[in-house]
């Protein structure tokens, strides 16, 4: 197996806080990775850290085999389109795409005309007057220029209506479909996850809760319905991520080691999303009622 | 050539909704022989979906047998599910229309109409399999 991106017991620190922290990951090549979190999870800690816009506290991340901190022969492999998609907003689209020329050693300018006469985006306004849309498909264009081999996106259509979001996924799909590009991106759209990727990383806390390929994820886990549990071990059952009982039912998500025969549980298939929630709301609520003094 | 949708409410998985579209397509006539599938890419564009499930769609249908790659041409269909029932199916057609004209005329609806095809289909199904060796044998 080739691998595109990985980190080995990686930590970042602001002050005293942990943003990231014992981050262990592998992201084979040819896949696109969902990065999934709630806010304050640490994913953009971990984007940064893998384009080299931040050092490292401990452990390494590389990309390619190589670090990416202050090292350019390892960034000309890399793609980033930072969240809320920045570029330089007096420039027009066409100054963008030469400028990107002068500052980049490997530059595909006619790809990135190509795909602009494309979608329509006119060459010579300011980038600052078109809509959301345009530009998130101009900084796309441009980050596909570089000709990346790893393709970093943080939260790329978070802004954009849902036809302007469509239209950049058709395109970033088309495009490594025809690049074979390895693409991280991270996202709180679950629905368009599920469609798009193939593997996926769930960051709570600033701890990797789970990372996998999703059919791999999917075929894992299972949702349980029966009577209330206690606690004892379940037949073909690796793991409870999470419970929810009521006064004589319980509900489980588990991960399975193997089929589930126990006739009192009804066993139903997850969906991606199902497994994505049950790994995030696996919050510390008993801590939370300590700390307001009200009883949990 | 076909263009895929997706029902994105459905629980199928995508890449076995787009199996079962080619399939569908095969079984009517839509796809014959020598016919190419979409490109991995144009359909991974168009429905701002994963290539990767494109690619193992394709690949469940080459290990049975309906389609082959051509390394850098694109997929083609090299056997069909239409088989000998296609020239009677305009009859059959025919005959359904008009015993569904029939069904909403006493007041079925599609709903009513949908089930009581499955529970008549199950059943036939089922008186069917004992009996077919000794029917075959007259």
């Amino acid at each position: 197996m080739d691998v595109a991106l990985e980190a080995d017991q990686l930590g970042k620190r602001y002050g005293s806080t942990w943003a990231l922290r014992d981050c262990s990951l592998q992201l084979p090549t040819g896949r696109i990775a969902a990065l999934v979190g709630p806010n304050g999870a640490g994913k953009s800690t971990l984007l940064h850290l893998a384009v080299g816009l931040l050092r490292p506290n401990a452990g390494t991340v590389r990309v390619f085999g190589e670090s990416p901190y202050d090292n350019t022969k390892a960034l000309a492999d890399i793609g980033f389109v930072a969240q809320d998609t920045p570029l330089y907003r007096d420039f027009s689209a066409a100054e963008l795409v030469t400028a990107g020329g002068k500052l980049n050693r490997r530059w595909d300018a006619a790809l990135a005309r190509n795909r602009l006469a494309q979608l329509g985006i006119p060459p010579d306004r300011p980038v600052g007057k078109l809509s959301g849309g345009q530009r998130a498909q101009v900084a796309l264009a441009l980050a596909l220029a570089k000709r990346p081999r790893l393709l970093l996106l943080d939260e790329p259509v978070a802004s954009l209506d849902p036809l302007a979001r469509r239209e950049f996924l058709q395109s970033l799909m088309g495009s490594v479909a025809d690049a074979g590009t390895t693409v991280l991106l991270s996202s709180h759209l679950l629905a368009d996850l599920e469609r798009v990727c193939d593997y996926l990383i769930v960051l709570h806390a600033a701890r990797v809760q789970l990372a996998g390929a999703a059919d791999d994820l999917v075929a894992g886990h299972r949702q349980l319905v029966g009577p209330r549990h206690d606690g004892a071990p379940i037949g073909g059952v690796a793991a409870v991520v999470r419970a929810s009982h009521t006064d004589r039912q319980s509900t489980l998500l588990v991960r399975t080691d193997g089929p589930i025969n126990d006739p009192s549980w009804t066993v139903r298939d997850v969906g991606l999303e199902d497994v994505i929630l049950a790994y995030l709301a696996d919050g510390d609520a008993a801590a939370s009622h300590n700390e307001w003094g009200v009883p949990a | 050539m076909i263009e895929f949708v997706l029902d994105s409410r459905s629980k199928v998985n995508t890449y076995l909704q787009l199996v079962q579209q080619v399939k569908q397509a095969l079984r009517v006539g839509l796809l014959a022989p020598g016919d190419q599938l979409p490109k991995v890419r144009d359909v991974a564009q168009s429905l701002a979906i994963n290539p990767n499930t494109v690619l193992k769609a394709y690949r469940e249908l080459e290990i049975e047998g309906l389609v082959a790659g051509r390394p850098g041409v694109g997929t083609f269909v090299e056997r069909s599910l239409a088989g000998a029932s296609l020239p009677n199916q305009a009859e059959l057609r025919e005959d359904l229309v008009a015993w569904l004209h029939r069904a909403q005329a006493a007041g079925l609806t599609p709903e009513d109409v949908i089930a009581l095809v499955e529970t008549t289909l199950r059943a036939a199904l089922a008186d069917d399999t004992p009996h077919k060796e000794p029917a075959r044998a007259e």
